[in-house]
């Protein structure tokens, strides 16, 4: 408990900040805007659930790196790992046209504004994926004489999606998107129908898998 | 049917064809991004949209379909009227030229006999709606990206003019169907190769097409002018972009291509269509793969090349061009 106050007394108030920003977003929704994260005003089965697919398979995340992991976000980008068969590799570099912000790399206090002030400038509906662990839970930087690395990401901004490690395979990455579709759609996507060059039923001659 | 046969058939005919090309720019957007996707991933040795459907043919559709679901995001301190007037302005004039090229011989809305004025002062419009759009967004990026784009226009348009000129003079007119029936025996782009290469430069400038792409530099300035566009907006943009490109290669096609020109089919007055669409997307498969090949141009570069090589060169075969058809 000593401790606890110790630490608070080191680090400014950031929940604060993060209601004052909050609070300014819902008197602007109050204004004669639409909350559209609190859902839709009517629900029509079929229509949802194409919309549902339809918002799932096309992710555009933002051009957002932070730290290292986001050298690993540009590997899944790339020709091995091909963030594209998913439909994800449009990265925008604005937040206005992306649904999926990844958090790749460490959020320090410096940061924490900017990440979001992006974050309420990414129109609804929106997802968040926190890569590697510094935007998981401060990662090495959790320690007792940590003064500005924010402990995860989560303080800040909801996350959909944690995909563990330091950083993470680009492999992570693809599984923490298609967990993110899975979460989206309530079905493991994709429905398999396309083989692809590291799927396991590969078939190469001479290796016994 | 009564109604149907006291319209004018002019009206009825012009309604007709609206529809059928309006839905058409929809089609053209969607298949053109998928190419450029998919021969994007296959330029850079990836697979591209592989999930969505075979081999990622719905990946537009679904695309779209987000789009449109997305917030229509209006910024506080936007110029409201300008906002949301900015891609209308980019998506209705491009549906206009597109009335009067011909086809094939038989398919053409309009036969204006000032088609080629027409086509370009619509397409010039465009240029309007992306200012507008910078500058209603009041955001420096996006108001970066409106001068660019003006002054990138400003300087393209000329070698445009300059080069289609230069087939006015051989052909003495600027209906397009007897310019396209003027290339019976040989295909302008035989007896004119410099006014080819001048367009074609020239009209990747004016889409903002890569190596030209300045206006929505991605390292500089965020998007560009559609910076604050979300949702809706930006695809209407990307509508116009995609159909600005169709314009540009069907006018170089009619122009230089030989239009509906090539060996005869069976109806060969409707069905040369299917030459003039081998040609015009043989064009966009080739302003594709400069896009996915070649870096982007500095701004200085970019004005020095139209007014220090292409302007002069077009000003030169125009010259070359009137002595000869004056011999």
């Amino acid at each position: 408990m000593g401790e606890e106050n110790k630490s608070s007394l080191i680090k400014p108030d950031l929940k604060s900040y993060t209601e004052r920003v909050k609070a300014e977003c819902y008197t602007a929704v109050s204004d004669g805007g639409v909350n559209l994260d609190a859902g839709p005003l009517m629900r029509m089965g079929l229509t949802d659930k194409l919309l549902k697919l339809c918002q799932a398979n096309s992710l555009w995340p933002m051009t957002f790196g932070i730290a290292c992991c986001a050298i690993e976000m540009m590997g899944t980008g790339m020709a091995r790992f091909d963030i594209s068969r998913y439909g994800s590799e449009v990265f925008r570099p604005s937040p206005r046209q992306s649904d999926l912000m990844i958090v790749a790399g460490t959020v320090n206090r410096k940061l924490a504004p900017v990440l979001l002030t992006l974050y309420e400038q990414m129109p609804s509906p929106k997802w968040v994926i926190a890569l590697g662990n510094c935007a998981i839970s401060g990662g090495p930087f959790s320690v007792k004489e940590n003064y500005n690395v924010i402990e995860g990401v989560d303080k800040l901004i909801p996350v959909d999606v944690y995909v563990p490690g330091c950083p993470p395979r680009p492999e992570g990455l693809l599984e923490g998107i298609l967990k993110l579709q899975e979460k989206i759609t309530g079905v493991r996507h994709p429905i398999p129908q396309n083989r692809h060059p590291d799927s396991p039923q590969r078939k190469v001659k001479g290796l016994e898998l | 049917m009564e109604t149907i046969s006291t319209l004018p058939p002019e009206l009825i005919r012009m309604v007709i064809a609206v529809i059928i090309i309006i839905s058409f720019i929809f089609l053209n957007a969607i298949m053109m991004g998928y190419l450029e996707r998919k021969i994007a991933g296959h330029v850079q040795r990836r697979l591209g949209p592989m999930e969505v459907g075979f081999h990622g043919i719905l990946q537009l559709v679904v695309d779209g379909v987000k789009l449109v679901a997305k917030e229509l995001l209006i910024p506080i301190n936007v110029d409201r009227t300008f906002f949301r007037l900015a891609p209308i302005l980019s998506f209705t004039p491009v549906i206009l030229p597109l009335l009067v090229i011909p086809f094939s011989e038989k398919l053409q809305a309009r036969d204006l006999n000032l088609g080629l004025l027409f086509i370009v002062s619509m397409t010039s419009v465009n240029v309007m709606a992306i200012l507008v759009g910078g500058w209603g967004s009041n955001n420096k990026y996006s108001m970066f990206g409106a001068m660019r784009a003006v002054a990138q226009s400003i300087a393209y348009e000329i070698p445009i003019l300059l080069s289609m000129l230069a087939i006015i003079l051989m052909t003495n007119t600027l209906s397009l169907k007897e310019i396209v029936g003027a290339q019976q025996k040989i295909w302008f782009v035989l007896l004119q190769p410099l006014a080819f290469i001048i367009y074609v430069i020239s009209g990747i400038a004016e889409t903002n097409r890569a190596p030209f792409d300045l206006p929505e530099a991605e390292s500089e300035l965020t998007a560009g002018f559609h910076t604050e566009y979300s949702g809706i907006g930006f695809s209407l943009f990307f509508l116009g972009e995609y159909t600005n490109m169709f314009t540009v290669a069907s006018v170089a096609t009619v122009l230089f291509l030989g239009g509906w020109h090539g060996p005869s089919l069976p109806y060969g007055e409707y069905l040369g269509i299917v030459w003039f669409f081998l040609k015009v997307y043989f064009l966009l498969f080739f302003m594709i793969m400069i896009r996915w090949t070649y870096p982007r141009v500095r701004f200085d570069q970019l004005l020095n090349f139209a007014w220090k090589y292409l302007v002069p060169f077009s000003l030169v075969n125009i010259l070359i061009t009137a002595v000869v058809v004056k011999l």
